[in-house]
């Protein structure tokens, strides 16, 4: 009752309480101001809570020494980093890891912006069927398709190649980034791109010059969503590449997960290894994300 | 007036074929790097899938090779207790962990959709596991589950449960532990997923159901959630699908054990064919995953009416 009257008494009133600094006048939130703030910071802090232990625990684990039972990583040690890298050749598998996510990224997001690009501009005989396809291929376990693939990429003599694990991240990754970058382009005005052609670009370089620059959120959600998704995906690496000098980060994490007696530090270490060019990204990303799926989302 | 209005609502298509500026073959010269991938890689297995599901097929016992008709499946569902076992598990790890997701979810992303100070910072960290992989995942959380060196000695130091307790390897925990491990990385998907959906309620709703004098209750239940309906639906059903055929997380943290306790239906095909080599069984039960997860999405999506009426 009391927030009610507030909330009707503050149009009228031409500066804002003192407490309330005006962060965002433009977009009124007023009534969703009104919650009180231990509403908001309790569940937050609670949260919090159970999202960083674990990240805390992995940190701590990497940098104490083997043995100390102390929650503070006191005496700072990188002996399990040094080991993990060297040792465990988890310097190799960065290497390949990054190799794979970057070829994955640019495959995907290109063939992904010429399909995304017919599916929005264009109505094709095809076009109804091959949508239908698309979000089928939603319901293809990649997991259970993994001997069919072995095979195939046996007959193409590309087991214990980078490329099969390359190829089978793109494919899987396709259907979505395709859907999300027609909704995206759809969002161009096509006048746009028709006033280019009169000024004398053709097709593609209209394209280039003025759509392109306009789908940067799309880009970055598809390009950033391939490279995580194919650096974090284990079973066609595990699968595919069975020589070492090939495997990736998460083969090699896994490897130190099943050995007969684990070694956490080293487990640990490696663990921050494999998650540290994937925080990159994401605080990269995290201010198009929002932007990126609500843009690019499907409309019921 | 009348003519204006016409033209207003059928515009003339702008998506057409337009004279030299666009060859007729150009959205099929566009789209045919993605369908030859597809067909290449999805579509031939999947019928290479089927094909074998008909057939004894297992490398290693070449001699019994050969068209096995519909044994596969009438062995799966009449002699092979471990496929409704799997199968059973499978239902109750996607309702337990898709229901949980989206609720922690949901409630998330109403919190970090207000505004108060430190919410670039919260929004981060609390998205922050959405990118940590399947393994990465299992690393962590068998750090924090060591009966030796997990958070469980810190919490007998305190009087709190007993030492060398592992939650991971006791058949009435484990399934709980790994729930948690999942939802832990699970539950910032649907919430960027919600809280990307709510930037486009109209705040004048709101406001006008304030001066109606709502509740901020009502409010949600009248306003949010209705205009959140398909988005849920959609990214619910997404979820389930991906977290049916996952099988990092558990591959990796209990392996499907302890004695079978955590094993999915796809953990058991991918044992059963990676394993055993017994390929075409295999097939037949992927077959049978397939047309369990079509039939129940579509049973979904007519019960949840997607795209139905609020709009």
């Amino acid at each position: 009752m009391t927030t009610n009257a507030v909330e009707k008494t503050r149009p009228v009133a031409p500066a804002p309480a003192a407490e309330e600094p005006p962060q965002r006048p433009k977009k009124a939130q007023r009534a969703w101001d009104e919650v009180p703030r231990w509403q908001i910071y309790l569940p937050l802090g609670i949260y919090l809570v159970f999202t960083l232990i674990p990240f805390y625990w992995i940190l701590l684990f990497s940098l104490r020494p083997a043995g100390s039972t102390s929650l503070v990583p006191w005496p700072i040690t990188f002996d399990h980093f040094e080991k993990v890298w060297t040792e465990r050749s988890f310097g190799t598998y960065f290497e390949n890891s990054v190799y794979v996510g970057i070829a994955t990224l640019v495959m995907t997001t290109l063939v992904a912006l010429a399909g995304g690009y017919a599916l929005a501009r264009f109505d094709f005989k095809i076009k109804r069927g091959f949508m239908l396809a698309l979000l089928c291929s939603q319901f293809v376990p990649g997991a259970l398709l993994l001997v069919p693939l072995f095979q195939i990429f046996a007959e193409l003599q590309m087991i214990n190649s980078l490329g099969s694990v390359i190829i089978a991240e793109t494919v899987f990754q396709l259907p979505l980034s395709m859907i999300l970058l027609s909704n995206f382009i759809k969002n161009v005005p096509y006048s746009l791109e028709e006033a280019a052609w009169v000024d004398g670009c053709n097709r593609f370089k209209a394209f280039v010059v003025v759509v392109l620059p306009l789908l940067r959120p799309g880009l970055i959600a598809v390009g950033s969503f391939a490279f995580v998704h194919s650096w974090n995906h284990f079973l066609f690496a595990l699968m595919f590449l069975s020589n070492q000098e090939k495997q990736t980060i998460p083969v090699g994490l896994n490897t130190l997960l099943s050995a007969d007696s684990v070694d956490l530090g080293a487990l640990a270490a490696g663990g921050i290894i494999a998650a540290v060019p994937v925080v990159i990204v994401f605080a990269f990303i995290q201010k198009w994300l929002i932007t990126g799926f609500s843009a690019g989302a499907v409309k019921g | 007036m009348a003519q204006a209005a016409a033209v207003a609502k059928k515009p003339a298509p702008p998506r057409r074929r337009r004279g030299s500026a666009t060859p007729r073959r150009l959205p099929y010269l566009l789209i045919a790097p993605a369908a030859l991938l597809m067909v290449g890689f999805i579509a031939y297995p999947v019928i290479s899938v089927f094909y074998y599901s008909l057939q004894n097929y297992n490398p290693t016992k070449p001699w019994r090779n050969g068209f096995a008709g519909f044994d596969n499946f009438v062995h799966a569902f009449t002699e092979d207790p471990l496929f409704w076992d799997t199968l059973v598990f499978s239902a109750k790890w996607v309702v337990v962990e898709v229901g949980l997701q989206l609720l922690f979810g949901l409630a998330l992303a109403l919190i970090v959709n207000q505004t108060f100070v430190g919410r670039a910072l919260g929004r981060a960290l609390v998205f922050s596991p959405w990118a940590v992989s399947g393994v990465l995942t299992s690393a962590i959380w068998v750090l924090l589950y060591n009966s030796q060196t997990g958070i469980t000695r810190y919490l007998a130091d305190m009087g709190i449960g007993a030492y060398g307790t592992s939650w991971l390897s006791d058949t009435s925990t484990v399934f709980s532990a790994a729930v948690v491990a999942d939802l832990w990385r699970g539950v910032p998907f649907f919430a960027i997923l919600i809280l990307a959906d709510l930037q486009s309620v109209s705040k004048d709703l709101y406001e006008a159901a304030e001066v109606d004098g709502a509740s901020r209750i009502q409010q949600f239940f009248h306003i949010t959630l209705p205009h959140l309906k398909d988005a849920i639906i959609l990214s619910t059903l997404l979820r389930a699908v991906w977290e049916f055929n996952n099988v990092d997380l558990l591959y990796t943290l209990t392996g499907g054990g302890p004695a079978g306790e955590t094993t999915t239906l796809p953990l058991y095909i991918a044992n059963t064919s990676v394993d055993a080599h017994n390929f075409g069984y295999a097939s037949a039960l992927t077959t049978v995953a397939f047309v369990i997860l079509l039939f129940c999405s579509i049973v979904y999506l007519r019960l949840s009416k997607f795209g139905g009426d609020n709009k």
